[in-house]
């Protein structure tokens, strides 16, 4: 799932260095729809050059929170600052930030010039000036011989390449994507999603995009934020979100994961031993846990850091569960094993399919054993 | 359920057509008799026309209808878009009754009141009757303009705004251009509809203000003639033409933009 993305040395997590000023600052922010609240007390730092993932399922505050810094929407309460400047009560057109949007909200009487000229004759920028801009933009997204084509003469990648052409012209420091993805087939969104970010790396923008969908967030953003209800749960770099969510609600949003539920039976500074009726065995996790001793909580273990095995393991004890096969689905690449543990509880197991027709391949029925590494159970107490 | 249509439905549909075209065809026919009596042929002439041509009256009736129609579809025009703006951003407005003849009669009431109380409009006469139309016809263009304006996506105002347009500049560079077909099938309609009305141009037309569809209205009183058939066959000449080019170039436009499409999602 994760693409690697080279990082610039010049701007390897910011958000590390505490001298760092954030690009944007968004303070305690609420904004309420009548009763509705759509976005309950935010507070976000993002620094310059970050391409920053907004991530959450619909209706959970996400495209209010890109509203309100495109100035569309007025916060209730809180503050917004871009670099350095409260935006309170500065319209959308005097704000150093540009949009695109999830719809592209091209101007369908307007050729594809014309659209990507529109910001530029705003600022009344030299006709001269706003010819070069354009064919240079044209030229970044490759579509310089359909600048006279109106928008409805194209297809919808060449639509969004107008959109994303269109919000970049002006040479905003922060560009804000809603959905940029949304509509297009997967093909074109994989090589859409690389061409976003090395127009990120080539022009040194601020991004910040806002999607729903977590394989796209993976794969572009240098930190995510995980929204739920109006609130940020979890801001962090896609591996951290992955490997160390923080808690139910993140593991189970971003990817697949199996919880088995427990009780702390012994803990210390570097381990911790959990009971779980469900996984049928004693966890032992290599690593300390804020949690009081007797303590019920929940262990997220992936279905990647699983193995699967016929024969049962040489010492059978920790991290060690038994079930039968209930079901297999085949997807090419890899398998996904459902296990039915002997409590009732199901498991997902995924395997890469390494060898054509294995010989011992696992099927239905079959009884297996699952083991897992210390390192792999994350401990999620809320 | 059959998939051909039963003969008594078609019979159905030619009555129903009959109906509504044989009078005019009757009256297009009979503009051409020789006779004066309107109802009896009398041999193909075309008199009726140079008698109308030669009638100040009418003609004078016409022009003023056609300037009175024109001037009042663009105030409707202009007062119904904004009207529509209105509705579509800021919600809708609750009792909106609609009566000719209480239009008409509140109008008069109006008029009559204002010129007592600060002297304007002073006296009945072509500027009442453009107020009038203005007023009832306005209604119409918005609700054209508004079913156009809830159908284009709020995000594109939104995206000129970000890039940098005030809102009077959005409106007249954005909004404008895309609603300008319901703009012009408003002033269409408004045009029409001012151009026939007969009932609200009674009430507030004065001496020397008399419309097409009054004289027409107080020569057929005193029977027909056949220089009205003439008049009214020049009207649906001149209407037919108009609705056929109008129909013409909006089908050749859907056309082009449907090829178009087409070529753009082949690629």
């Amino acid at each position: 799932m994760q693409e690697g993305r080279k990082p610039e040395p010049a701007v390897v997590e910011p958000w590390k260095d505490p001298g760092a000023v954030p690009y944007i600052r968004i303070q305690e922010v609420t904004k309420k729809f009548g009763d509705f609240t759509a976005v309950n007390n935010v507070s976000l730092n993002v620094y310059k050059q970050e391409l920053f993932c907004l991530l959450g399922g619909s209706g959970c505050g996400k495209s209010t929170l890109l509203r309100m810094l495109a100035g569309f929407e007025e916060p209730t309460s809180g503050k917004i600052f871009i670099d350095g400047q409260d935006m309170a009560g500065i319209p959308p057109y005097s704000r150093p930030v540009n949009m695109m949007f999830q719809s592209y909200a091209l101007f369908p009487h307007m050729t594809v010039q014309d659209n990507i000229a529109f910001g530029l004759k705003q600022d009344h920028k030299p006709k001269r000036e706003i010819l070069d801009r354009v064919a240079s933009m044209l030229e970044l997204v490759k579509l310089s011989s359909f600048a006279k084509r109106k928008p409805h003469q194209l297809s919808g990648g060449q639509r969004q390449r107008v959109a994303l052409a269109r919000s970049l012209v002006k040479e905003p420091k922060l560009l804000l994507l809603d959905e940029p993805l949304g509509a297009l087939d997967r093909k074109l969104r994989e090589s859409t999603q690389f061409e976003l970010m090395n127009i990120q790396d080539k022009l040194g923008v601020t991004f910040m995009v806002v999607t729903h969908d977590q394989e796209e967030a993976m794969t572009l953003a240098s930190r995510i934020g995980v929204m739920n209800l109006g609130q940020i749960v979890q801001v962090g770099t896609p591996s951290e979100i992955y490997e160390f969510p923080t808690s139910r609600f993140v593991a189970d949003f971003i990817g697949t994961v199996n919880m088995f539920e427990g009780r702390i039976i012994d803990e210390d500074n570097d381990y911790v031993r959990i009971a779980s009726e469900e996984a049928g065995c004693t966890i032992f996790i290599n690593h300390g846990v804020a949690a009081p001793p007797n303590a019920h909580l929940c262990v997220a273990v992936r279905p990647e850091k699983i193995t699967i095995t016929h024969e049962p393991p040489v010492q059978i004890g920790e991290n060690c569960a038994h079930g039968i096969i209930d079901g297999i689905a085949y997807m090419g690449d890899m398998s996904v094993f459902n296990v039915k543990l002997d409590s009732g509880k199901m498991v997902k197991v995924t395997r890469p399919n390494l060898i054509r027709h294995a010989e011992d391949a696992i099927t239905w029925d079959q009884r297996v054993w699952l083991q897992w590494d210390p390192a792999s159970g994350v401990v999620l107490t809320t | 359920m059959s998939r051909r249509t039963s003969p008594a439905l078609w019979a159905w549909l030619a009555a129903g057509f009959a109906f509504l075209y044989i009078p005019i065809l009757s009256l297009v026919f009979f503009s051409f008799n020789q006779s004066k009596l309107v109802t009896v042929w009398g041999g193909f002439s075309t008199r009726w026309y140079a008698a109308l041509m030669r009638n100040e009256q009418i003609l004078g009736a016409a022009w003023l209808s056609v300037k009175i129609a024109a001037i009042s579809a663009v105030l409707a025009v202009i007062l119904g878009t904004l009207v529509a703006v209105c509705l579509t951003r800021f919600g809708p407005f609750r009792g909106r009754v609609k009566t000719e003849v209480l239009t008409g009669l509140s109008l008069l009431l109006l008029f009559v009141a204002m010129e007592q109380a600060f002297g304007w409009p002073a006296g009945r006469g072509t500027l009442t009757i453009i107020i009038a139309h203005t007023t009832f016809a306005l209604a119409y263009v918005a609700v054209v303009v508004q079913s156009r304006l809830t159908g284009m996506d709020p995000s594109i105002e939104e995206a000129a705004m970000d890039l940098g347009a005030r809102p009077a500049k959005v409106f007249f560079l954005i909004t404008l251009p895309i609603i300008m077909p319901a703009l012009v099938s408003g002033f269409l309609l408004a045009f029409t509809l001012s151009l026939d009305d007969l009932v609200i141009s009674s009430f507030v037309s004065g001496p020397g203000s008399t419309t097409l569809p009054m004289v027409i209205y107080s020569k057929v009183r005193l029977g027909l003639s056949p220089e009205i058939n003439a008049l009214a066959t020049l009207l649906v000449v001149v209407v037919a033409i108009g609705v056929i080019a109008a129909g013409l170039v909006l089908k050749q436009a859907d056309q082009a933009r449907q090829r178009d499409a087409k070529m753009a999602a082949s690629k």
